[in-house]
């Protein structure tokens, strides 16, 4: 599976997976997860710098904005409620919108729950799962064994504050950035977007067709009424269910695609 | 703005955390309908994909300066860069393409 927020812990595997010292106990697997979540947490205050802007081109203040990050921890779903916010779709909209976006974490949690032990309790399977972003369920699933939830306290504190911070900081700064300036930086999210969806296509014939097909899509329901008078969240949830059945339908996933 | 910003907020969190944490502790197998598999496996490329375009062609005072954008962003995400050197290159192709659009 790819990584939505992937490019910043590239290092960070690498990393956690060397040079563990022998202790086991709760201390140390915190301090690892720490020393993890530091370098994802400098990633997302660049990455989250441009979903900033983005959420203050839908009109939030830089405390809105913050507070979404801090509770969502999420690129694509964040930018996904943004639009619905800033064209006022509804409630509904909001939950069809973020669900679709957000469902790979769907299969992301499905994953990581085989790699909790069954011994561990609900209270630290809820705050673990407050955190499955794709750099943390990498992270995560780069450890030896059984998880810890330790290790999780641990990259959720070193991380977390990155990604809030970083977009509070978007939107303060965009205003006080000059035209070109935000301009240029209002692409970086989209970049970051081809970043995590292209390189898989290198390997995929398949899965690089689905993705031509799904922006030429996408481009022309712009144009073409009904749809160009729907709001762009309603147009990327039917272009996402219906382009999505149809890839299953006619290409269904070897199995050892499935896993990260 | 007729609805509340922090309701919108709200839901987000809710639906996004649900998403996440109902796995953890109720499904303790993974999910066995193929198609089902196939399908969250391919929703990620399909909405990352049509959430670029045409919202990137727009996103910057011009058009043209956008669409340079998508093609290096493609361009660079091909030729293997990380997603920190994409989004960063991105920018600077609009920043630059805009001093002669």
């Amino acid at each position: 599976m790819n990584n939505t927020r992937e490019g910043a812990i590239k290092g960070g595997i690498g990393r956690s997976t060397g040079g563990y010292d022998v202790s086991n106990d709760n201390k140390s697997w915190y301090l690892r997860g720490l020393r993890d979540g530091v370098p994802i947490m400098l990633g997302y205050l660049a990455v989250s710098f441009t979903l900033g802007i983005a959420a203050r081109n839908s009109g939030l203040t830089w405390f809105q904005a913050g507070l979404a990050s801090f509770l969502n921890n999420a690129s694509a779903g964040e930018y996904a409620g943004f639009t619905v916010i800033r064209e006022d779709a509804g409630y509904i909209a909001m939950i069809a919108m973020i669900f679709i976006a957000n469902a790979r974490y769907l299969l992301m949690s499905c994953a990581l729950s085989q790699k909790i032990s069954p011994e561990t309790g609900l209270i630290p399977r809820m705050i673990i799962g407050f955190e499955v972003t794709d750099e943390i369920f990498g992270v995560s699933m780069a450890v030896p064994g059984m998880l810890n939830p330790w290790y999780s306290y641990g990259v959720i504190t070193g991380a977390l504050p990155g990604w809030a911070v970083g977009t509070a900081l978007g939107v303060i700064m965009g205003n006080a950035l000059p035209a070109q300036l935000t301009s240029a930086l209002s692409v970086g999210l989209f970049g970051m977007f081809m970043a995590v969806i292209i390189p898989p296509a290198k390997k995929s014939r398949v899965l690089a067709a689905i993705i031509a097909i799904s922006m030429a899509a996408s481009l022309a329901l712009y144009f073409i009424p009904p749809f160009s008078t729907w709001s762009s969240g309603m147009r990327i949830i039917l272009l996402t269910v219906v382009i999505s059945g149809a890839a299953a339908t006619l290409f269904p996933v070897k199995e050892e695609e499935h896993e990260p | 703005m007729s609805r509340n910003i922090y309701v919108y907020i709200f839901i987000m969190f809710a639906v996004t955390y649900l998403i996440r944490e109902l796995p953890l502790t109720l499904i303790r197998k993974p999910i066995k309908s193929r198609w089902i598999r196939s399908f969250l496996y391919y929703v990620p490329y399909v909405t990352l994909a049509v959430m670029t375009v045409p919202d990137i062609l727009f996103a910057t005072s011009s058009v043209w300066s956008g669409l340079l954008a998508l093609i290096a962003g493609v361009a660079l995400a091909w030729s293997g860069h990380s997603l920190f050197t994409v989004a960063v290159l991105s920018c600077a192709v609009v920043f630059v393409s805009e001093f002669f659009l």
